[in-house]
């Protein structure tokens, strides 16, 4: 009898848990059509990997304070992310497109990356230090002006997200832009790093400022912000910052990227990888729990 | 930029009902500023504190505690040093 009742009770976890799968995959194709949705998601996104790029330092940092200081600033960012990504799972499954299974988990872990809305700049592999915090402070920056506005949202959700979220950005720009200081006015090395880290990452700055269809239209809606418009800020705080960090600041580089951009879903090959080391454990055990 | 470089911190916080920093640990940091942020990094990370203090340790100078004897038993037979042998008025409210 105890034998029947437990395969009874494994039974039932199995088809509860191959139920789920079935829902779960059936959503990732109704999601993407979603604008509202997508808004919510880019931001998460963009915080969502490069937190987990930030990570990828816990252990390996240059010194013990600094290791610490950025998996702070990668967990800061991975909150920021849960944040958007629970708000947007409400609104998905408010909105009835989802059957209410839509969590933060399922849009962290069961997208693809061609649905995933980040920017192609925090995909890029950490590189050197100075990479990393060359990387942080480019992102950080337009993170600050970014929430800046947001705070002022129609959407109060978004507004409250925001303002709580420019209080961590506004110690990573601090954090970040000493650094760049710190290695471009530093030694001969360090310099040099600064350099290449700005030869590789420069090219990926202008897709922050070009917004997608989902932002023009989160602007139109007063619950978005026009992103063209934080450039002229953002690129005086770079120029202030590179000219103290005895870094170049003419002829930045006019090669921008000419591919096509993160935000639409078209990624590097790196956002691949990210994603499969990220995502395994909940694709190999769906629904698993700590 | 060699660790060895970069001097030794200690670091003082006051939790956010707290009057007086307490002594939480230590850092190495190349300069001041990079100290106290290190410190608000290192720890402040579960709403220890609200203000930090950091000083250079070389600057801490402190008792030899062989001399603990000398310096602190005297002190433990002399109850006529506290200040409880007179009566308060009762108008002075928070002495």
């Amino acid at each position: 009898m105890k034998e029947q009742v437990k395969e009874a009770k494994i039974r039932k976890a199995e088809t509860e848990r191959l139920r789920t799968i079935y829902f779960l995959l059936k959503m990732q194709v109704n999601l993407s059509i979603y604008q509202p949705i997508n808004f919510l998601l880019s931001q998460a996104d963009n915080s969502l990997i490069l937190g987990h790029r930030n990570s990828e330092w816990t252990g390996h940092g240059p010194i013990l304070e600094q290791d610490i200081a950025l998996s702070n600033i990668a967990l800061d960012l991975v909150g920021q992310a849960r944040n958007f990504y629970q708000y947007a799972a409400s609104v998905a499954n408010n909105a009835g497109h989802s059957h209410g299974q839509v969590t933060e988990d399922s849009l962290a872990y069961l997208r693809d990356a061609w649905d995933f809305k980040n920017c192609l700049l925090v995909e890029q592999p950490n590189g050197d230090w100075a990479k990393t915090i060359l990387r942080q402070f480019l992102f950080s920056l337009y993170q600050f002006y970014l929430y800046e506005q947001l705070r002022y949202s129609k959407d109060e959700m978004v507004a409250a997200i925001s303002e709580k979220a420019l209080k961590e950005v506004t110690y990573h720009v601090k954090w970040s832009s000493e650094w760049v200081i710190r290695l471009g006015d530093g030694t001969e090395e360090s310099h040099t790093r600064m350099i290449n880290a700005l030869d590789e990452l420069w090219k990926f700055t202008d897709e922050l400022f070009i917004p997608a269809a989902f932002e023009m239209e989160a602007a139109g809606n007063g619950i978005g912000t026009d992103v063209a418009a934080l450039k002229s800020k953002w690129f005086a705080k770079v120029i202030e910052i590179f000219e103290e960090a005895t870094m170049p600041i003419t002829n930045l580089s006019n090669k921008q990227w000419a591919g096509l951009f993160g935000k639409d879903g078209n990624h590097s090959e790196h956002l691949g990888y990210i994603l499969a080391e990220m995502q395994f454990l909940q694709r190999t055990y769906p629904g698993c729990e700590w | 930029m060699t660790k060895s470089d970069w001097p030794l911190w200690e670091v003082f916080i006051r939790s956010k009902q707290g009057l007086d920093h307490k002594h939480a640990g230590s850092l190495h940091a190349a300069d001041a500023q990079m100290a106290i942020e290190n410190a608000r990094d290192v720890y402040t990370r579960r709403m220890e504190g609200i203000s930090i203090w950091v000083v250079e340790s070389k600057y801490i100078h402190a008792s030899n505690p062989s001399e603990g004897s000398s310096f602190y038993d005297p002190a433990n037979d002399k109850a006529y040093r506290h200040p409880t042998f007179y009566k308060l008025p009762d108008e002075l409210e928070n002495m």
